[in-house]
């Protein structure tokens, strides 16, 4: 498959968005609205739920899935609101000591004049760092599209895993073609040199695990097993131990 | 150890003598103000620091001009100059892009990190480039950045810097995407020691450096006029088909909806700042 592909795939309208990995890997979810500061985004659904007998608070960017779920979720594409209400949990989940569980899938942070109005860049940035800080274990998932800045601000963790099929980037294929190519018929090309599938990313130290997509109930069922794993494997670990395996982990990308 | 060699080509040349002869003179004596289209002697603007004496437009100005301008006289030490970026990812056009860039602005890189005295002040200092790359953020601009950070944690100083970006560095893909949050991380842990962190945004701040460490700072100041957005103006014309309100993402407009602490004349900077420093010194002891 070319990268492209990956890309095509990971923006299929078939594909399975974050409610499903929420309903089917948890049990007990009750959702938790707003972000106390403007406004509830529905680009955002958060909530507590119960994963082998201990509550987790679950952030799940969604997409939806008909055309008016879509236009009411803003198509996944999330505005300052939702960030605040996504940090908002996980403060609240590190009050009650309870992990963090994060599932991506964006083609960004939304770009319009009411997120800019209301701090698009500063509710990621305050994402960024306040997730660098939180004291409770932070898994993030990628399960379709991962969009720059906009996915990045969900995917500060102490474990970060893709979907066989998913992608991460710094910009879309597509804007990087117009931009750099100055031909937004070259994605092709800009999807390939943008190194942004799975094993890309698994090469380069980004991610932790790659999730492979034999089909949907497989996906959940893999998701499961390692999320235990790597709770236990986390929970074990202190609030400063968390946080400084966090901090390492970003600390090592680059150079 | 010493090194006697001789410059091996002409930007190496050029990056040996670029530091020491700070502000060039244009080329044309005169130059033409967008904001009140009044001809000002090119030797004037770089006195008034690139700033309209008439109407008060900020001109660019190159990050070693505005060091020149921010640090006491010989106290600026420079830090990891010698940092160059690579291809990491084989990026068509990269290294081509990479030497144009050391060609046009004698330096390294697009940010200057280093230590310095503003009006007495011990500091932390660090000022990005915009004409290498747009300011663009890569993974060298990162870690140049969380280095200070963490030198200025180590060293109990307050760090001020200066932020033009056109967002992260395409060319070396996710890499340069994951320095928002590796910068992140290094400015909480700076944060969280006590230290002052002034953050000073100068036209245009985009993307992911907006995103990151450039509203990070314990005090947000800005330029007047100057660009200050998540997106750019013509992506949001483009995606919404909206006319944009006028002043939409200046300075100004951040200060209005509360993003700034404050907008500050470029001739204002180093007394604005000292004064800042001076009622933080206690933070550093
Ligand atoms: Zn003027």
């Amino acid at each position: 498959m070319k990268a492209i592909e990956y890309v095509y795939a990971a923006r299929h309208k078939n594909r399975p968005t974050g409610m499903a990995y929420i309903r089917n890997i948890f049990t007990d979810f009750i959702e938790l609205h707003g972000d106390r500061r403007f406004g509830d985004d529905r680009a955002i659904v958060g909530g507590i739920a119960m994963f082998c007998d201990m509550p987790v608070t679950v952030i799940a960017i969604e997409k939806g899935t008909d055309t008016k779920e879509r236009v009411s979720r803003n198509f996944g594409s999330v505005h300052p609101e939702g960030y605040r209400k996504a940090l908002r949990l996980m403060k609240q989940a590190e009050k009650f000591k309870r992990p963090v569980i994060c599932f991506i899938d964006t083609a960004g942070a939304f770009c319009g004049i009411g997120a800019e109005e209301r701090g698009q860049g500063q509710a990621i940035a305050e994402n960024l760092g306040s997730m660098m800080e939180l004291r409770v274990p932070i898994i993030s998932i990628l399960i379709g599209e991962g969009g720059s800045g906009g996915a990045l601000a969900l995917g500060v963790a102490n474990s970060v895993w893709m979907l066989e099929k998913a992608v991460y980037s710094v910009i879309s294929p597509e804007g990087c073609a117009s931009i750099l190519f100055k031909d937004p018929q070259k994605a092709e090309i800009a999807a390939e040199n943008l190194k942004l599938t799975a094993r890309d990313l698994f090469g380069l130290g980004v991610i932790e695990r790659i999730i492979p997509e034999k089909n949907t109930e497989s996906v959940f069922n893999i998701i499961k097993k390692q999320l235990k794993a790597e709770l236990e494997r986390l929970i074990a670990k202190s609030g400063d131990e968390l946080r400084e395996e966090r901090y390492n982990k970003f600390r090592g990308i680059g150079c | 150890m010493f090194n006697f060699r001789k410059p091996k080509n002409e930007l190496e040349l050029i990056l040996k003598q670029g530091k020491k002869n700070t502000p060039t003179i244009p080329d044309e004596m005169f130059t033409s103000c967008p904001g009140c289209s009044a001809s000002i002697l090119s030797e004037e603007l770089i006195e008034s620091l690139n700033v309209c004496l008439k109407c008060g437009h900020h001109f660019k100005i190159s990050a070693r001009q505005r060091l020149n301008a921010l640090a006491d006289a010989g106290s600026f030490d420079e830090l990891f100059g010698d940092m160059e970026s690579e291809n990491l990812l084989g990026f068509p056009e990269y290294e081509k892009k990479l030497h144009n860039a050391k060609l046009a602005t004698a330096e390294n890189e697009a940010v200057i990190c280093g230590t310095c005295e503003i009006g007495g002040n011990p500091t932390a200092v660090f000022i990005m480039e915009g004409d290498f790359m747009m300011g663009s953020m890569g993974t060298v601009v990162g870690e140049k950045i969380t280095r200070l950070f963490e030198h200025a944690l180590k060293m109990r100083l307050p760090v001020v810097g200066y932020t033009i970006s056109g967002g992260a560095r395409m060319q070396e893909g996710i890499l340069s995407l994951m320095q928002m949050a590796k910068t992140s991380g290094a400015v909480m842990r700076h944060g969280n020691a006590g230290l002052l962190y002034i953050a000073v945004l100068t036209n245009p701040t985009t993307g992911g450096v907006t995103a990151s460490f450039a509203m990070e700072g314990d005090m947000v100041i800005a330029e007047p006029g100057a660009l200050i957005c998540f997106a750019g103006p013509r992506v949001i014309a483009q995606t919404t088909r909206q006319k944009l309100p006028p002043g939409f993402q200046t300075a100004e407009f951040l200060l209005e909806k509360g993003f700034i602490d404050a907008i500050v004349p470029r001739k204002e900077h180093k007394n604005t700042i000292a004064k800042l420093l001076y009622m933080h010194r206690g933070a550093s002891e």
